[in-house]
């Protein structure tokens, strides 16, 4: 009976250390490259950014003239999206919103949203996502042109109502085999501009504050 | 044959983990869809192979069989995340492409399998090798298939290998078939399955091919003794 017990006991221990040393290990290596994964994943941001709004259409530093935003009755389970603003002279050429869109098929798709003054869409963009390889993917600009079908779009051009994917009655191709991921794509991009739409005085205002 | 030499042809084509175990099929199949991807996610398991069985020959003796499994997993697990991170800081785009398999080497079954066949029963030395000639059987698994699906389905081979070493490779990749419009079976899963299935048939008829002449001179001897 005692041994027992102290046969339990060590293997818990034996557990237990094996535990600290993994836990300390990743640690370790977390804080070691924390830092690069950041400023790749920034690098990143800024090089996506400037393929949605090229540098000679604005005038100012993008990553630095961001703002968090957050609106329940539209991004709802969302604790707050990054959104950029382009300037030119004082004046708003375009926003971008770092928006997410959390029914993907594997978890959430980060999508970059570009819209300019006047609601037309610029383009949009995934940043990140673990959709299926050769499924979900094709939203990825190297694997298919899907997202681009997004670009002039606006609230109008289609109404809201046909703001979905084929399959639901809608305007947007859905890739084959694989509906969700578009699905989700569609419906956030609509989201952003619901957002700009609704805070468009504010966020064009803010430029006049600006300086 | 040395014990050494054993091992590699067992790793490497007697117990080939893609080919003969039919393990770790999961990321096999998802990621050989061209031949970097493929030869991203081999290099990246064999490290974790090589690691995990060294760690687990180091401390095969201190750790009783009760909870021997446990602590496999978390020696994996510790070590994948690792890599994971590092890949993450360093090879960021490569690692945008691997996506989810770089975390799911975790639930590949050949790594905790090589560590309960192998690196528990055996001295360090064996067990490094072992998991080198495992991670490099299961590589050149996912690259033969890599190519093979590649150059069906999109044409080219070595697409996008400036993610992996740098940008002076961007002029490796070859067209193979000019302004081809892709077989895209064989990027989907399915022409992954189908792909898998003929290099299998295929070893087995290199095999038995092999085998024959062994088996003739058997039957020669056992003639002549009947005569």
């Amino acid at each position: 009976m005692a041994s027992n017990k102290k046969l339990i006991l060590n293997a818990g221990l034996v557990l237990g250390l094996f535990s600290f040393i993994g836990i300390g290990l990743v640690s370790f290596t977390y804080a070691l490259t924390q830092q690069q994964i950041a400023e790749n994943e920034r690098l990143f941001v800024l090089k996506n950014l400037r393929e949605l709004v090229p540098e000679n259409l604005h005038d100012n530093d993008l990553l630095a003239d961001s703002l968090q935003i957050s609106d329940a009755s539209i991004f709802k389970n969302e604790r707050s999206v990054t959104l950029y603003r382009a300037f030119k002279d004082e004046q708003l050429v375009a926003i971008i919103a770092q928006a997410t869109a959390p029914d993907g098929y594997n978890g959430s798709i980060k999508l970059l949203v570009a819209i300019q003054a006047n609601g037309q869409l610029m383009g949009v963009r995934a940043v990140s996502h673990h959709e299926t390889p050769g499924l979900g993917d094709a939203i990825d600009t190297n694997k298919s042109d899907w997202v681009f079908a997004f670009n002039g779009r606006s609230l109008s051009d289609p109404t809201p109502a046909y703001w979905r994917v084929k399959r639901d009655g809608g305007v947007f191709d859905q890739f084959t085999g694989a509906t969700i991921t578009p699905r989700a794509v569609v419906k956030t991009v609509l989201k952003t501009l619901q957002y700009y739409q609704a805070h468009k005085q504010t966020l064009t205002q803010a430029a006049v504050s600006h300086e | 044959m040395n014990s050494y030499q054993q091992i590699f042809k067992n790793g490497l084509w007697d117990n080939n983990q893609a080919f003969v175990a039919l393990l770790g099929l999961c990321p096999l199949l998802a990621v050989s869809n061209t031949v970097i991807n493929g030869f991203a996610l081999g290099l990246a398991t064999t490290l974790t192979l090589i690691l995990s069985n060294s760690v687990v020959s180091l401390v095969r003796r201190q750790v009783g069989s009760e909870i021997r499994l446990p602590v496999f997993v978390l020696i994996i697990a510790s070590i994948v995340t690792v890599i994971e991170l590092i890949m993450n800081a360093y090879f960021y785009e490569l690692y945008l492409i691997l996506g989810i398999f770089i975390p799911l080497i975790v639930t590949n079954c050949s790594i905790i399998g090589r560590a309960e066949a192998f690196a528990s029963k055996n001295p360090f030395t064996e067990s490094f090798i072992d998991g080198l000639a495992m991670g490099l059987g299961f590589t050149s698994a996912l690259v033969i298939l890599g190519a093979a699906r590649e150059v069906l389905g999109s044409g080219t081979l070595f697409a996008n290998a400036h993610l992996m070493f740098g940008e002076a490779a961007k002029g490796m990749t070859i067209t193979v078939i000019g302004d081809y419009e892709g077989f895209l079976l064989a990027i989907l899963p399915p022409g992954a399955f189908i792909g898998l299935g003929l290099l299998i048939a295929l070893k087995n008829v290199i095999d038995k091919r092999l085998a024959k002449p062994a088996t003739q001179t058997v039957n020669l001897t056992m003639a002549a003794k009947k005569a």
